[in-house]
């Protein structure tokens, strides 16, 4: 605990004198944490979860993750328990975890008692879709963590992000564009974000309006029902397989090709984990798709 | 008794190769049993709690967790299962007379699928009293209803003045299935995303579930069932030539139909209820038989348990292994090495089905 306070080697400058206090403190924290705190072996499993633990300098407690946890491009190199919906219990204890952080509703629930029986701690992190949402991920992580100062430096830090991007991206009702979700386009038809959603959330913080609100969750709608919503642009994800239909297949799909959308081509791509899984990186890509929707040239 | 004879077609090199090939069954289960709890993700082995068990020394938690907790169980419902699908299949396909039959042509997966699918989309309806009864066990518990309901209603629709006709159920079968089907996708559109996930995993299978409680809820069930359809080989082999030869050669034909029925939609619905669906152990595992050793149901039936068995515990090994610390699908694994072994058999054997 003391040690926190390492002499810095502040004798070459000011950028080696930060590094240097970066490297020091990094450090220090490491020890600091190991000691506080006996979970050194930390499975992650969530997308948004794993960029948590990553945010807050706890990269190396890492010792495996799920299928879902792709960012940043380091953590894949770590063994894969496969999707949190069907976990394997004899795979999630043969990584040897003593502590498993998980996004809300990993399964099934057989695995988790037996994970439980084996006496790892299991801490489930709740999804909510809202600034309040992610500083509680945050809070949840940094306590299961044994780093709670560190979570509250980055809960803050991203608390003033969020405002500030939600405060830039706000415009007239009037002004707003709207913007159809496409989940994917498998075999011609149309699967749309409706409400409650985390790209519905992603949506209205970024400033547009979600075209689609009839329904809750992901659904297939007909291609009448998309004419209806009328979007200004159609987001999707960047992702290959049946989620990347080219801008050409997208705006020749008969169900685009009368909408707003499609006569002005506005498609936006972005990575899945980035738009939907809502932590540290949500500020940023509130900003990103605002400027994709409105301006800046795109 | 005379009447045996007549039934036993079979030459008598046959029936030798058949009893050699029950115990060399019996060999390959043992050893698949080994195996399972031998090899798996951790790297805690059967030889070296042996080893450790022999010194005295204790066991970590660890060992005891993955051995007693998860191997075990899994094996357990390995073998149960897996013995319930291919005995089931045998016992349609001599009943039906038709090579291609399974479990499948009784109702039981589509039945048991609805159930299941009931229960993921719609079980958080439930008033919270059952819910909290049925815990984790409600999927299991719908599905196990879904298929034996839908089995006792094919099988009331194809029996008219105590004669059940095996045509009509075939027929009557299929019209249920698209009926289970369609009622299945109303609620896959209801579904969310969640449960939509839920549902392609159960459908593919998969013994990752095991757990003691699903072993002795589906185990004693499954155990019955397969003992009885044990009993149906001489029935069955009186069946193969004709329904009215059957009846003439002493054989109470009805009541026959009647157990092999019951006793299926009890093994299937139960080892479909803990597992999910797990495809081609029951179309596969009578015909590779058939071809070692004869069509005698007899020795058909109970040499069918015993691969079957072998059969999914090892399609289990590689389902846990191959992507360790994930794992696939078992139905994944079934079909994929089942499927081409199914095609090569009959590209082989042209006479099979002919």
């Amino acid at each position: 605990m003391t040690s926190r306070r390492t002499p810095k080697p502040a004798t070459m400058g000011l950028m080696t004198a930060m590094f240097g206090a970066f490297v020091a403190l990094t450090v220090s924290a490491q020890q600091s944490a190991d000691i506080q705190n006996p979970h050194a072996d930390v499975l992650s499993i969530g997308g948004s979860v794993t960029e948590i633990v990553v945010a807050l300098g706890q990269q190396h407690r890492l010792k495996a993750r799920d299928t879902t946890s792709t960012y940043p491009p380091d953590v894949t190199n770590l063994p894969d328990v496969g999707y949190m919906r069907a976990l394997s219990p004899e795979g999630v204890l043969s990584v040897g975890p003593s502590l498993i952080l998980s996004e809300e509703g990993a399964g099934p629930p057989e695995a988790l008692d037996v994970i439980r029986a084996a006496n790892v701690n299991f801490v489930e992190v709740p999804d909510a879709f809202t600034t309040e949402g992610i500083l509680q991920k945050i809070e949840i992580v940094g306590d299961a963590l044994g780093v709670p100062e560190r979570a509250d430096g980055l809960a803050a830090e991203i608390e003033t992000a969020m405002a500030a991007a939600l405060t830039d991206t706000d415009r007239p009702d009037s002004e707003k564009k709207r913007v159809l979700f496409v989940l994917s386009t498998q075999g011609g038809r149309i699967n749309a974000s409706g409400s409650g959603t985390a790209a519905d959330a992603l949506i209205r913080m970024a400033g547009g309006v979600n075209a689609v609100t009839e329904f809750e969750g992901y659904k297939q709608i007909t291609d009448e029902a998309v004419g209806l919503a009328a979007p200004d642009v159609i987001l999707t994800m960047d992702r290959g397989g049946d989620h990347g239909a080219s801008d050409d297949e997208l705006f020749a799909m008969p169900a685009i090709r009368l909408t707003p959308a499609a006569q002005t081509r506005s498609a936006i791509r972005m990575d899945g984990l980035l738009m939907l899984g809502f932590g540290p990186r949500t500020a940023e890509v509130i900003r990103s798709l605002n400027a994709a929707l409105y301006g800046n040239g795109a | 008794m005379a009447a045996m004879t007549d039934v036993d077609v079979a030459p008598s090199d046959r029936q030798t190769r058949a009893r050699q090939l029950h115990w060399a069954l019996v060999g390959a289960l043992l050893l698949a049993c080994g195996a399972s709890l031998q090899v798996g993700a951790t790297d805690v082995t059967l030889t070296s709690l042996i080893a450790k068990l022999v010194q005295g020394q204790a066991l970590s938690q660890m060992e005891r967790v993955v051995l007693f907790d998860i191997r075990l169980p899994r094996l357990a419902m390995g073998v149960f299962v897996g013995a319930a699908l291919a005995v089931s299949g045998a016992a349609m396909q001599g009943l039906f007379r038709n090579p291609l039959a399974d479990p499948g042509i009784v109702g039981v997966g589509a039945g048991a699928g609805l159930g299941a699918i009931l229960a993921i989309v719609l079980g958080t309806l439930l008033p919270a009293w059952v819910i909290d009864m049925t815990g984790n066990q409600l999927t299991p518990f719908a599905a196990f209803l879904g298929g034996w309901g839908s089995t006792i209603l094919l099988y009331r629709v194809s029996t008219r003045h105590g004669r059940t006709s095996v045509a009509t159920m075939l027929l009557a079968g299929i019209a249920l299935g698209a009926l289970a089907g369609a009622l299945s996708g109303i609620l896959v559109y209801i579904a969310d995303d969640r449960q939509l996930r839920d549902l392609t995993f159960w459908g593919l299978g998969s013994l990752a579930g095991a757990s003691w409680g699903k072993v002795l809820a589906a185990g004693p069930m499954i155990a019955l069932a397969i003992g009885t359809a044990l009993m149906l080989g001489r029935g069955l082999n009186g069946l193969a030539l004709g329904e009215a030869t059957a009846a003439h050669i002493g054989i109470d034909v009805q009541r026959m139909k009647s157990i092999a029925i019951l006793s299926v939609a009890g093994a299937t619905g139960a080892a479909v209820a803990v597992s999910g669906g797990i495809g081609f152990i029951g179309i596969v595992v009578p015909h590779l038989l058939r071809l070692a050793s004869g069509p005698d149901h007899r020795t058909l039936l109970l040499n069918s348990a015993l691969l079957g068995a072998t059969l999914l515990i090892l399609a289990d090994v590689i389902a846990r292994v191959v992507i360790a610390p994930a794992e696939l699908p078992i139905g994944i694994v079934t079909a994929v090495l089942g499927a081409p072994i199914f095609l090569w058999i009959l590209l082989k054997r042209r006479g099979l089905v002919e």
